[in-house]
């Protein structure tokens, strides 16, 4: 950390961390949003358990939709905050004079989001567990898995979206018009193979469905780090 | 009170010929798959609706959606407002084309398959498709600035079209009951030759009748901004 190389502007990976520190900074010293998202999980995987007849549904098959579709909803609310952070007092102004690319400024933002949902999933998924009781043993680090590649899918649109969002007159409204319909492949697919999980099948059968989320994620990362730019005004 | 700046108005027609064309033609072949065109055996007269449902989603799926995409992407590219004006046009008309495949469909599979609505691949992945269209629109409307409304349009535009194929294989994962390409597939077409006639003059009409209204909505398009354009510069 000599003087020669801190005045060097940092290269793009270094750079998307110092953004990502940041906003983790603020959520840390803050804690508003990721405890309200928490909340709000766990509030959804109760509500949902009375949403059904749980004599006449197994908690096994009911336990993958809960779980995915609250992922969705709850991820909404930390990428809400991820670009309305920026608002007050034109704090992107800063970001945006910052010597660091654009695509940094992405990748930073997401992979601030992407710590975010996982910290709801890490809590989430025990829940769903515990509350379904559901039979889940060595299958536990596969659903990992999974909710890893359907974190990263839903944060790579999710990031881009926010950012276009709320600079909109509706806001609120519309981040989850945008972005819902492309969540669509990761809910089914993340859905699909966690209930092979769940059901006690091998992770095999969910093979298709993983393939479908590992395309989804390097599809929309490579085009959402590109499309962002576009999505900055000059 | 014109300067050298403003782009140039279209001449705007009294009559417009190519939509009096189109809605001619369609007519005609209205007349011809209702009157002239022998009913299927084992469907009846139900599946005269493949000729408005099918061509409506080759125009409204394939033309519109891609015509959209395309001038999206070139519109990252060129900065023209003409393409992000086309882009707007095609997505407005192609959405009142899905409309229809939307509300035919039903009609159709109430008759065959017994159920209004059935999860297979096609027809989720043309809803989905309706659902971004109208997310589109709207995110166009909630946007004031053009510069800026163009550039959002244009990156929605894009993931768009990449995200459809995900959803299509989502739920061809999943089941699929809705018929296999009748017409447009590599071997032969599996129709008698009178109803492939009713049918291929039902496809030129449609996509002559959206030739038409994109011309409309597109000269509509830019006779709105040339108007912001003037309030602007003349406070």
């Amino acid at each position: 950390m000599t003087e020669r190389q801190s005045a060097r502007p940092p290269g793009t990976l270094a750079a998307s961390w110092i953004v990502a520190r940041k906003d983790l900074a603020i959520e840390f010293r803050t804690r508003t949003a990721f405890l309200s998202a928490l909340v709000f999980a766990l509030l959804g995987v109760t509500i949902f358990y009375f949403a059904w007849d749980a004599t006449a549904v197994a908690a096994a098959d009911l336990a993958p939709g809960v779980l995915w579709v609250i992922f969705t909803f709850a991820g909404l609310l930390g990428l809400q905050r991820s670009f309305g952070s920026e608002l007050a007092d034109r704090a992107i102004d800063g970001l945006l004079g910052a010597p660091i690319s654009r695509e940094a400024i992405y990748l930073g933002k997401a992979l601030a989001n992407l710590v975010f949902v996982s910290g709801i999933l890490a809590v989430t998924i025990p829940a769903v567990v515990l509350f379904y009781n559901l039979p889940l043993g060595a299958g536990i680090g596969a659903l990992a898995g999974i909710a890893a590649l359907a974190a990263v899918g839903l944060v790579a649109v999710g990031t881009l979206f926010s950012a276009m969002a709320v600079n909109t007159r509706m806001a609120e409204l519309l981040l989850p018009m945008l972005s819902l319909p492309f969540f669509v492949p990761i809910v089914m697919a993340a859905a699909q193979s966690s209930a092979r999980l769940m059901a006690g099948r091998p992770i095999a059968e969910a093979w298709p469905w993983l393939r479908i989320l590992v395309a989804f994620d390097i599809v929309f990362v490579t085009a959402c780090t590109l499309a962002f730019p576009y999505t900055l005004d000059e | 009170m014109t300067t050298a700046s403003e782009p140039l108005t279209p001449p705007a027609p009294r009559h417009d010929l190519l939509l009096g064309a189109a809605l001619l033609a369609v007519a005609g072949v209205y007349v011809r798959a209702l009157m002239f065109t022998p009913i299927e055996a084992r469907q009846g007269a139900a599946q005269k609706i493949l000729y408005v449902h099918a061509t409506s989603a080759i125009v409204g799926l394939y033309i519109a959606f891609g015509l959209m995409a395309v001038a999206s992407l070139l519109y990252l590219w060129l900065k023209d407002a003409k393409l992000d004006r086309v882009a707007e046009s095609s997505a407005e008309v192609g959405l009142c084309y899905t409309t229809v495949v939307l509300a035919t469909g039903p009609l159709w599979g109430k008759t065959i398959w017994g159920a209004w609505w059935t999860w297979d691949a096609r027809l989720t992945s043309t809803l989905f498709l309706w659902f971004i269209i109208v997310a589109y629109l709207l995110l166009r409307s909630a946007v004031e600035e053009p510069g800026r409304r163009a550039r959002y349009a244009a990156v929605l535009g894009i993931l768009a079209s990449l995200l459809v194929p995900f959803i299509h294989l989502s739920v061809y994962l999943f089941r699929t009951l809705h018929p296999m390409p009748i017409v447009l597939k590599p071997s032969a077409p599996s129709m008698p030759s009178e109803m492939q006639l009713t049918f291929f003059s039902a496809l030129l009409a449609f996509i002559l009748l959206f030739a038409a209204l994109l011309r409309a909505r597109y000269r509509m398009a830019t006779l709105r901004d040339l108007a912001a354009h003037r309030e602007q510069e003349h406070g």
